[in-house]
């Protein structure tokens, strides 16, 4: 049941001089949501790109520790980046479609990976434009330029871009901090939906959020980890100092 | 009172400063207008005695005889104009995503002011190289072994010389066009599994396409209108060419070697200045038309 997907174990990012990510030490719980939270510039948004490696872009980053994923590391194994990557959607803070139209943006991870026909791909843009209710109001566009969508339904097209090549994690990076609050709470429904067969991930610094869709919290504060733990635990009964000052700026 | 004075000086002083700057606009505005017309007032002589299309399409040019066809003049500057832009392209492209895709950031570092000491290199500096080095090796290699006798001053050289002089100031541009995509756009996409090249091939080449067109169709403007570096070493004989390794004689190079000489023959200095006028028009033809292309991809993508 309580399974865990990701491990992080004695973590530590440096970009140049600088130290982002210290020692971190975590486990994320399959097929449920968690949520990383903090102050902004606490290195959460690192922590997420670490796990997909995205930090390999970053000339000055340097990475060490391990990212157990179903027990492989996915830092030192000669897998395949991009095999790697494939295992995780990301969906940005910001939507950003492909330069290409609604359709191929959703086939474009299943075209690069060599997937087709395109019976094939019909049948699968069509089904992850379900999953992510937007068929319904794209269908008689498919071939109309991505960008040419509301931005809560270009999110919804990054996600289900990210869905298309079957991932079984999903990285969100303050997924829903550039919707308003209909899309918003469209994605975070999503959210709760998708976790039945997704381990998801979202970075965000929504308290309110966190809350309400968290299963697994971790608080980061200056590039550590400060707690974790089940999402009930974390807000009634939170042990650390700084969690207790970072809560109290909550609202309800 | 005193108060009063102030502020109105203020607002008179901030009158005044916008008057000039309407001016100074007006002055970039008018100027390239005004040019245009004085080539046509020039030239119109000419074009009253002759039709635009018989000049243009003729290919005697015997100003003696009073004929000026212009024909052979505006074929060299095509061909030196495409030939350059086609070996350009390609290092322009493959060197901008090398250092904006691939490259460690202190390379780009290294390379910017490079680029653009190799962009502020005096043309003539261009020319000559071309003389030493272009021009005997066509001459001397390349001719031969085409199974040629040729001297080397010819189209290809010409093209050479203006494909480096090109390649800077596209590069440029086409660093700033890479730059400017979002870093999100290239983490979407390998984040769904695609490859370093896959990602340029796919997301990056089709959301630059813009940026890379205007860079080729500023660059192709600058390269048509060319004048002392490919005059040095394109031969300048007026016939028109039939291979890579023939001389040519482009428009620029027809206007910089004649003006102000032999003027006493009738209708010449008019002739000159259709030329001067063509070249105006084709540049400008080319910026439109990479304008429309980038309003086009701007529209689909």
């Amino acid at each position: 049941m309580n399974s865990t997907k990701i491990h992080l174990s004695k973590l530590d990012l440096h970009y140049g001089k600088q130290h982002i990510l210290k020692n971190i030490e975590s486990e994320i719980p399959e097929k449920k949501i968690t949520v990383i939270l903090g102050p902004s510039g606490c290195g959460k948004t690192s922590l997420l790109r670490c796990m997909n490696r995205l930090t390999d872009l970053h000339p000055d980053a340097h990475l060490s520790g391990k990212i157990l994923i179903d027990g492989t590391d996915i830092l030192s194994s000669n897998e395949d980046i991009t095999n790697i990557r494939k295992m995780m959607g990301l969906l940005a803070q910001r939507p950003y479609p492909l330069p290409m139209n609604i359709f191929n943006n959703v086939a474009y991870g299943l075209r690069i990976s060599g997937r087709k026909k395109k019976k094939y791909l019909h049948h699968r843009v069509e089904h992850y434009l379900k999953l992510v209710n937007l068929w319904d109001e794209v269908k008689d566009r498919l071939h109309d330029p991505a960008v040419a969508l509301s931005i809560g339904q270009q999110q919804r097209l990054c996600l289900a871009r990210g869905l298309a090549v079957d991932p079984q994690i999903i990285l969100a990076d303050e997924p829903t901090s550039a919707l308003d609050p209909q899309s918003s709470q469209a994605i975070e429904e999503k959210f709760m939906e998708l976790k039945e067969a997704y381990t998801i991930v979202i970075v965000t610094h929504i308290l309110r959020q966190a809350k309400r869709i968290a299963d697994y919290v971790i608080f980061m504060y200056m590039g550590e980890v400060i707690e974790q733990g089940p999402v009930n635990e974390f807000f009634e009964n939170p042990k650390q100092e700084k969690t207790k000052e970072y809560l109290k700026g909550m609202f309800y | 009172m005193r108060k009063m004075q102030v502020r109105l000086s203020r607002a008179m002083r901030n009158n005044i400063h916008g008057f000039w700057m309407v001016i100074c606009l007006a002055l970039v505005i008018i100027l390239p207008v005004t040019m245009a017309a004085g080539l046509y007032w020039k030239s119109s002589v000419l074009l009253h005695e002759n039709s635009l299309l018989s000049l243009v399409f003729s290919k005697e040019w015997k100003p003696i005889s009073g004929q000026f066809g212009f024909y052979p003049f505006i074929i060299s500057s095509v061909w030196v104009t495409m030939a350059a832009l086609l070996f350009a392209a390609p290092i322009c492209l493959l060197t901008s995503i090398h250092l904006t895709q691939y490259a460690k950031r202190w390379v780009l570092k290294v390379m910017h002011p490079v680029i653009d000491i190799l962009a502020g290199i005096p043309s003539v500096i261009f020319g000559l190289w071309g003389i030493l080095v272009v021009v005997p090796f066509i001459g001397n290699y390349l001719g031969p072994w085409l199974g040629k006798q040729v001297s080397g001053y010819s189209i290809l050289a010409g093209a050479i010389v203006l494909a480096i002089m090109i390649i800077p100031f596209v590069l440029n541009i086409l660093i700033e066009v890479f730059k400017n995509i979002p870093d999100e756009l290239t983490e979407a996409s390998l984040s769904v599994g695609a490859t370093r090249w896959q990602t340029v091939k796919f997301v990056l080449l089709k959301k630059g396409m813009p940026g890379i067109v205007a860079a080729f169709g500023l660059g192709m403007s600058r390269a048509f209108g060319e004048t002392i570096a490919v005059l040095m070493v394109v031969g300048n004989v007026t016939r028109i060419p039939t291979g890579l390794i023939q001389p040519g004689y482009p428009l620029p190079a027809l206007i910089a070697n004649n003006y102000g000489e032999m003027m006493s023959i009738p209708l010449y200095d008019s002739a000159l200045m259709l030329s001067a006028l063509i070249l105006f028009v084709v540049v400008l033809i080319f910026n439109l038309i990479s304008r429309y292309i980038i309003i086009q991809c701007d529209e689909k993508c």
